[in-house]
This record gives C-alpha cells, structure tokens and sequence, in this order.
C-alpha cells in the first residue's frame, strides 16, 4: 500500500488533475474577487460547457481540444449576456441573495440539460486516449498531460492579460477600490460583466480539457461546485495564486484519498478540507479578507 | 457610575483609541466631542463591548466589565446607540422597539405595551406600523433612542443622535434626551457638532485622534486653545484671538 | 384576526375530510404536500425566521431517518421510541454544526455552503461505514401494523403528516408571537443591532438550529418508516436539501404558510407535468420541467418577490 511507486503515481495523477482544477477555481476566485458574489451555478455552467464540447464532437467532429478557442468565445459570451440580463441586475441586498439566484439558476441549468440531453453519462473517444506516457515508474495517459500543459499556458495568459491590457487594470482596480474605480471613470458595470464572463471562459477552457479524460452527466456539477468552493477557500476568496495552490493541494489531496481510503471515502477529504479552512482559517492561505 | 480607565483599541498601525480616561457620574448628561475620525464611536464601541480594548479598564456600577459581551453589559444597564442607524428594517417599529423591551419581560403584551409608552416618550407615536427601511433619517435616530431605551438602561450612550436633523428636529430631540434624563437615565452623548453639546451637557469631554485632550463645563471647553486647534488646525486659537 | 382562525379552522376541516372523498393516489399526493411542508417549516424556522440560510438541511433529514431505522433494525428498537431518539440525534447534530459554525463566526453565504458540506460528510460517511450498510441502503422489515409504526391505509399516513404539519405551524405560529422569535428576527435583520439590544446571538442561533435539526430529524423517520428504505443518496442527497429550502423561500421565508403554500406550489406543479407527460406521448420526459420552473420561480421570487407567495395574499387582503 505504501509502495513508493504507487504514491508517486497518485500524486502525480493528482496534480495533473489538480491543473484543470485550477482552472475551474481561477474562474471562480475572479467573480469573487471582482463582484463580491459566490457564483453558486459555477459547477452547472461548467457541465453546460462539457456538453458544448461533447456535441460539437459528436455533431460536427471537432476534437475537444481543436475546440478551445469556439467554447471558450462562446462561454464568455453565455457568461457576459447572463451577467448583463440575470446576476448584476439583483447583485444587491444581502449577500445570500446572490447565492440563492445562482442556486436558481443551477437548478434550472441542471434540468434544462437532463431535459434536452437525458440523464446517460456521455464520454468522447479521442484517438490518443489510450496513448500512455511513461514517467518514473508511473504510466499517464496522454490526453491528461496536454490537458495539464494547456491549463497552464491558459491560466498564464490570463494572468498576463490582467497584467498587461489595460481591460485587466481596469478588472484589477475595481477588484480593489470599486467607489475609486468608478471616480477615475472606469465603466464599473462594464467591468463586472467582462469579469463573469471570463470567469465562465475559464470553464470553456476547463470543460474541453477535461472531456477527452472525462464524462458527463447533467449532475456533473455537484461534483465540481464543491471542489471548486474548496480549492478557493483553501487558497483565500479572491487569490489567484490561492486557487493555482489550492488547485494542485485539493487535487493530490483527492488522488491520494481515494488510493488510501478507497473510492467512497476517498472524496471525503475534500469536503473535510472545506469545513476545516471555514471554521480555523476563513483567510485561507493567501486570501486578506474573509 | 461609569469609570474608564486608560483604554486603548488600534486597528492595524492605527491607534483609534489611545489611552482614554473618562467618568460619568449618576443622573448626568455628559457630552463626548471631538473632530472626524477622533475615536469617538470606537471609544464607544469599546466601552460597550464590541471591540475588546488592547488595554485598559470599564468599570460600570463599581463592576468590571471589560471585554465582557455586548448582550451582557446591556443587560447590566448600559446600552448603547448606533451613529450609523441599524433599524430592522423589515419589521415595524412597534417590533423594533419591543426588541429591546424583551430584555426584561417575555411577556408579549407588556413588551407591546411598554414600546408604545417608549414610543410616545420620543414622538414616535405615529410611526409604530410603519416599517424600519421606510423611516427617514431622523424617525431612524429616534428608533435608534427608543430601542436602546426600552432595554430599560441607567445608562445610555448615544452616538450622534443630532447628526442629520435639521433645526426643528434637534430642538425636538434634546427636549426627547432631556425627559429621559428627567426619569433618572444617565446619558453619556457623542456629538460632533458643539453646539448641540452645549444646550444638554453638564461636562464635556474632548477626544482627539484617541487621545483625551480636554475635560470641563462646555463654556471652558470653547475657549480652550488645545480644543480650537484639534477642530481648525494649528494656529487657529491664536488667529481667532487676534 | 377572527377571519384568519375561521380561515384556518375551515382549511383544517377540508384538510380532514379531503382523504376521505378522494381515491388513495391523491391521498399520497395530500400526505407529500403536508409531509414536505413540514420538512420545509423545519428549513424556515432557521432559514426564514433567524436568517441562517441553509444548503445542507438534509444532515438532519438523514440523521434522523439513519438513527431510527439503525435503532430498529441493529437494536431491535421499537419505531416509536426511535422517533424520539432520532430527533435527539438530530438536535444533537444541529447544536454541533451550530456551535462550530457560529463560533468560528461564519454568516450568510459562508454558513450556507459550510452546510452542504456537513451534509456532503455525512452523505459520504453513511456510503462508507459498515453500521449503514454503506450504498446497500437498509431495508426495514414491513410488517403493517400501527405499534410498527407502519399503516396499511394510506389514509393514516396522511393524518400523521397532516399533524405533523400542524404542529409545525403551530411551532411557526408561536415564534410569531414569542420573544425567542421576535429575538430571531431582530438577528435576521440586524446582528449588531441585536447584540446591543442585550441579544446573546450565539445562544439563540444555536437554540434555533437545534430546534430545526430535531424537527427535520423527525421528518427523516417518518419517511423511513414509509417507504420501509433509505439510502445514503436520499438521505443526505442535496436534492432534498434544495426541496426544504425551495418549498419555504418559494411559499414566503419567515412567514408562517410560506413552506406549505409552497408545498402546495411544488406538488401542484410537479402533478401538472406528470399528467403532461402521460397523455402527450412527445412530452414522455418533461418530469424535470417541474424543477425548472420551480428553480425560475425562487430566482424571481429573490428577485423580485422576497416575501415569496405568501406577500401575493397578504397585498390583495390589503387592498381589499
Ligand atoms: N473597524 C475598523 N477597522 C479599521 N479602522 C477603523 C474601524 N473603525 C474605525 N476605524 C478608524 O478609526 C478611526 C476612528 O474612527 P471613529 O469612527 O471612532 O471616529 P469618530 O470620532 O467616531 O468619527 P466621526 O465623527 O466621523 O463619527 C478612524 O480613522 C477610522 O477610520
Ligand atoms: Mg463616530
């Protein structure tokens, strides 16, 4: 059980999953980060996602990863009409409001797709699925290894985006300083409908990085939400830097788990985890404010 | 009846509250000054329990009650006022004021009762239906009064009651304050403005940035140079002399 | 006032007779609605009255209904001696969340998706360890008789939840009119404000959470011992997390009714979808279109409508 090799190969398993997962929790952290608001239907608009991937395969024959560029495009678009017609318009009031909206709209989402696409668990079949890479002692499959490197490249071009042009000072100023944010006439309302879209864009990214290893199922967000709730409250509501870290620990926390405790108990850690950061350490790692 | 002794509270670098000493003596009116940003309402906010002071001591009725909680040292007579109103907002001010009066009866009707004589106490007679989000700024200074005072305190501390009224309304309110002090509530009184200070307090203290700089009748007060100076700037006791 | 106790009193006598005028199938739709109303009047007491959103209720649905069948089934219990003792587990489970969660001085969204990860825990521990028989689920042995706390007419299943029902509202009724539930909605509304006004909002919150951990708990059994199983997947299933807190936030959070009128709302809808679905053949599968309206409602009724159904009633009283 404590063979080396084998834990090797799970930790590894694990950061490779935990790379998309940053993904998946970058998205997240920036709506937080910018608007204020726990956006509850992250999990739902992500598996709306995996089944915009799965049919432009299944449809049209676009490979997962030949379609980043249109489902990505297209979630930014899906997340910025949304912001623009549903979130900003009742983003006021208590805090719980907002989470209950996107609790709505998740149920909504869940059930239009159970409606529209049935409740069978779907998978793509990529040609190099069964390709393996073979590292130390541990075997990985191809597709998990580009899905990792993507992932990166992803969350570093948007990291220099929010560096460099000048949509990202703005996104970076009114993550600081809404009132000065405003005074200095950057278009506020603006800001916060391109910030949920391209919090949604992440999970484009992430849904086809994840489909050529992956299925889905209109309940595959429930078991993304609360992985992705866990990996920003590790790292600090709002942190990027907090999700890359949370990203990887929650992912190897998850491979090692079910290794040791076996597939059931296995997922425990992660919601333990969760409990554990709220009640000892609501900052989390690298967050300021709780 | 209220001792504060050396009482200290900073937030981060910043020292909101340094070394403050202040007493208020039984059947008072005691009035608390002082420039934006002095540390009056974290002085307060410390005196009543929600900031724990980094040092210092509380003495109320010859008890201790440094960082002892809110709810109790409200329970122990001495209740306090918000500068910036927290009504309930969505329930009526009937069920604002019987809130407070909870404190000492469970008993719905007497609660109902008693809220309707604060009510009337404050000039609040015609509002008790109306709910908490849609009273103006001056019905929400009253309810802020009527709901500290159907606690039932000895002591009450109001932060900037007169803040936002207009002439009429303040002429109002200190006739209000008056009458609560006339049924043997002591009152320790933020204001920022003097004037309002000057028409009620017996003693005037002068906070500024956390420090207490000055403590007397309010006539002494005005001349004092230190006090001039804290609310125009340097040099303008001299000035105004000239 | 008199109206609304004739009101009540005439809709109890309808609520009585009802089962005894139509066939056992839509006896068992009555017994959902009253049984969902008050697993949703055990969600509002914390949620809509003290504020303290939940999104994992369902920790205290599957204690209970854990603890009772565990009790009779590995014990050898007797079901209504359980009943009580599942709902000390409950409240116990309740208090703890509670404690822990109000102690470390979480609020609004942080206390809600602390809650569904309690019950996240406990839905995976219940799959996981041998005394629940893990993802098995566990039967109970049908034997109808009322001492087994088992009917053989429907009819009487009806009248228990139609009284638990009623004690709930009645439990609702009186925090209308107490001081614990004027305490609640002063916390609801305000903390600080609270806490100056001698509140110990500690104690209260976790007085009300105990409370609804117990009252839901009791819920948990009585679905047990009606469909004789449960699993880790209904017991602490996020679906029925969302049901209790849908039924009150839709019906009116805080206000007495709400859960049953939403109750009501959610079966009404859920019965006009399944008789779609059966004759129309193209509507075969549209049983989650109930959700999806139900989930386009509590967005609106957020939105727009924050006294749920409820304050629809309350505006047409006032005009007229
Ligand atoms: N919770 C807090 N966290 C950080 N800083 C605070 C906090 N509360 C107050 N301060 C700071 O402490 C200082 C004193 O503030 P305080 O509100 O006590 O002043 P005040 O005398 O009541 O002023 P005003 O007349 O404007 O009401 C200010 O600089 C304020 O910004
Ligand atoms: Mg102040």
């Amino acid at each position: 059980m404590f063979d080396p090799a084998f834990l090797f190969a799970g930790v590894l398993n694990g950061l490779l999953a935990g790379g998309i997962y940053v993904l998946v929790a970058v998205g997240l952290t920036l709506i937080y980060g910018v608007l204020h608001i726990i956006n509850f239907a992250h999990g739902s608009l992500l598996m709306l996602a995996m089944y915009a991937v799965f049919y432009l395969w299944r449809l049209i024959g676009i490979d997962p990863y030949a379609a980043l560029p249109v489902v990505i495009a297209g979630a930014f678009g899906f997340g910025f009409v949304l912001y623009r017609l549903l979130i900003g318009r009742y983003n006021h009031g208590r805090d719980e409001n907002i989470l209950l909206i996107t609790l709505g709209l998740s149920i909504v989402i869940d059930n239009v797709a159970l409606l529209f696409f049935g409740g069978d668990t779907q998978t793509i079949d990529v040609p190099y699925a069964g390709t393996f890479v073979e590292i130390g002692a541990a075997f990985l499959p191809l597709p998990k290894i580009i899905s990792f490197a993507a992932s990166l490249v992803i969350c570093a071009a948007l990291g220099l985006y929010m560096a460099k042009s000048d949509m990202g000072k703005a996104i970076r100023a009114v993550a600081k300083e809404r009132q000065g944010a405003r005074l200095v006439g950057i278009d506020v309302e603006n800001v916060f409908a391109v910030s949920y879209g391209i919090g949604i864009a992440c999970l484009g990214a992430a849904a086809c990085l994840l489909m050529p290893t992956y299925y889905v199922t209109p309940s595959s967000g429930h078991a993304f939400v609360l992985v992705a709730f866990t990996i920003v409250v590790l790292g600090g509501m709002g942190s990027f830097a907090g999700a890359a870290v949370g990203g990887f620990i929650i992912g190897i926390t998850e491979s090692l788990g079910g290794l040791f405790l076996g597939e059931q108990l296995g997922q425990i850690g992660i919601s333990l985890i969760f409990i554990l950061i709220l009640l000892l350490k609501p900052t989390g790692l690298f967050g300021s404010k709780a | 009846m209220l001792e504060v002794r050396e009482v200290s509270k900073s937030f981060g670098g910043l020292k909101a509250v340094d070394r403050a000493s202040l007493d208020v003596a039984p059947g008072e009116i005691v009035g608390l000054i002082g420039p934006n940003g002095a540390g009056k309402t974290t002085l307060f906010a410390t005196i009543a329990g929600f900031h724990r002071p980094d040092a210092g001591t509380v003495t109320f009725e010859g008890k201790p009650i440094t960082g002892l909680a809110p709810h109790r040292i409200c329970a122990a007579g001495m209740v306090r006022t918000f500068q910036i109103t927290q009504p309930f907002a969505g329930i009526s001010v009937r069920e604002n004021i019987m809130v407070g009066a909870y404190l000492h009866t469970a008993d719905r009707h007497l609660a109902a009762r008693e809220a309707e004589a604060v009510a009337g106490l404050v000039g609040m007679k015609d509002q008790l239906d109306q709910r908490g989000a849609d009273l103006t700024v001056a019905g929400r200074k009253r309810l802020e009064l009527a709901r500290a005072l159907a606690t039932g305190p000895r002591l009450l501390l109001l932060d900037e009651v007169m803040a936002g009224l207009n002439p009429t309304e303040i002429v109002e309110i200190v006739g209000v304050i008056r009458n609560i002090r006339a049924s043997g509530v002591t009152i320790l009184l933020i204001e920022h403005v003097m004037q309002a200070v000057t028409s009620l307090a017996e003693r005037v203290y002068v906070l500024n940035q956390g420090r207490m700089i000055a403590e007397g009748t309010p006539a002494a007060i005005a001349d004092n140079e230190e006090v001039i100076e804290a609310y125009l700037g340097r040099g303008a006791a001299k000035v105004l002399r000239a | 006032m008199n109206r609304a106790a004739l009101l009540c009193a005439l809709g109890l006598l309808a609520a009585l007779a009802y089962p005894l005028l139509v066939p056992n199938y839509l006896v068992t739709i009555g017994m959902l609605v009253f049984f969902t109303a008050f697993i949703g009047q055990s969600w509002n007491i914390a949620g809509g009255f003290a504020g303290q959103t939940s999104f994992g209720h369902v920790v205290f649905f599957g204690t209970g209904a854990y603890t009772s069948t565990i009790l009779q089934v590995t014990w050898g219990w007797n079901p209504w001696l359980a009943w009580p003792a599942a709902m000390a587990a409950g409240g116990a489970v309740g208090w703890m969340i509670a404690v822990l969660s109000f102690r470390a001085g979480l609020r609004g969204s942080y206390f809600a998706l602390i809650t569904l990860a309690f019950a996240e825990v406990f839905r995976i521990l219940a799959n996981s360890v041998p005394f629940t028989k893990g993802g098995l689920g566990m039967l109970l042995k049908s034997d109808p008789r009322p001492i087994n706390f088992q009917f053989k007419d429907p009819i009487w299943v009806y009248y228990l939840a139609l009284l638990l029902c009623v004690v709930s509202l009645l439990i609702a009724w009186h925090l209308t009119r107490s001081r614990f539930g004027a305490r609640l909605v002063a916390i609801r509304e305000n903390e600080d404000a609270a806490r100056a006004l001698g509140i110990d909002v500690f104690a209260e919150k976790v007085k009300v959470l105990t409370l609804s951990g117990a009252m839901c708990a009791a819920g948990g059994t009585f679905y047990a011992q009606k469909y004789l199983y449960i699993d880790p997947g209904i017991a602490f299933g996020v679906d029925k997390s969302v049901e209790m807190l849908l039924v009150s936030m839709v019906g009116g959070a805080g206000t007495i009714f709400g859960p049953l009128i939403g109750s009501f709302t959610l079966m009404g809808i859920n019965e006009v979808t399944r008789w779609l679905a059966s004759v129309v053949p193209a509507l075969k599968n549209v049983q989650p279109l109930s959700l999806i309206v139900y989930g386009i409602m509590l967005i609106l009724i957020v939105a727009r409508l924050p006294d749920g159904l409820m304050s629809l009633f309350r505006r047409k009283r006032r005009h007229a």
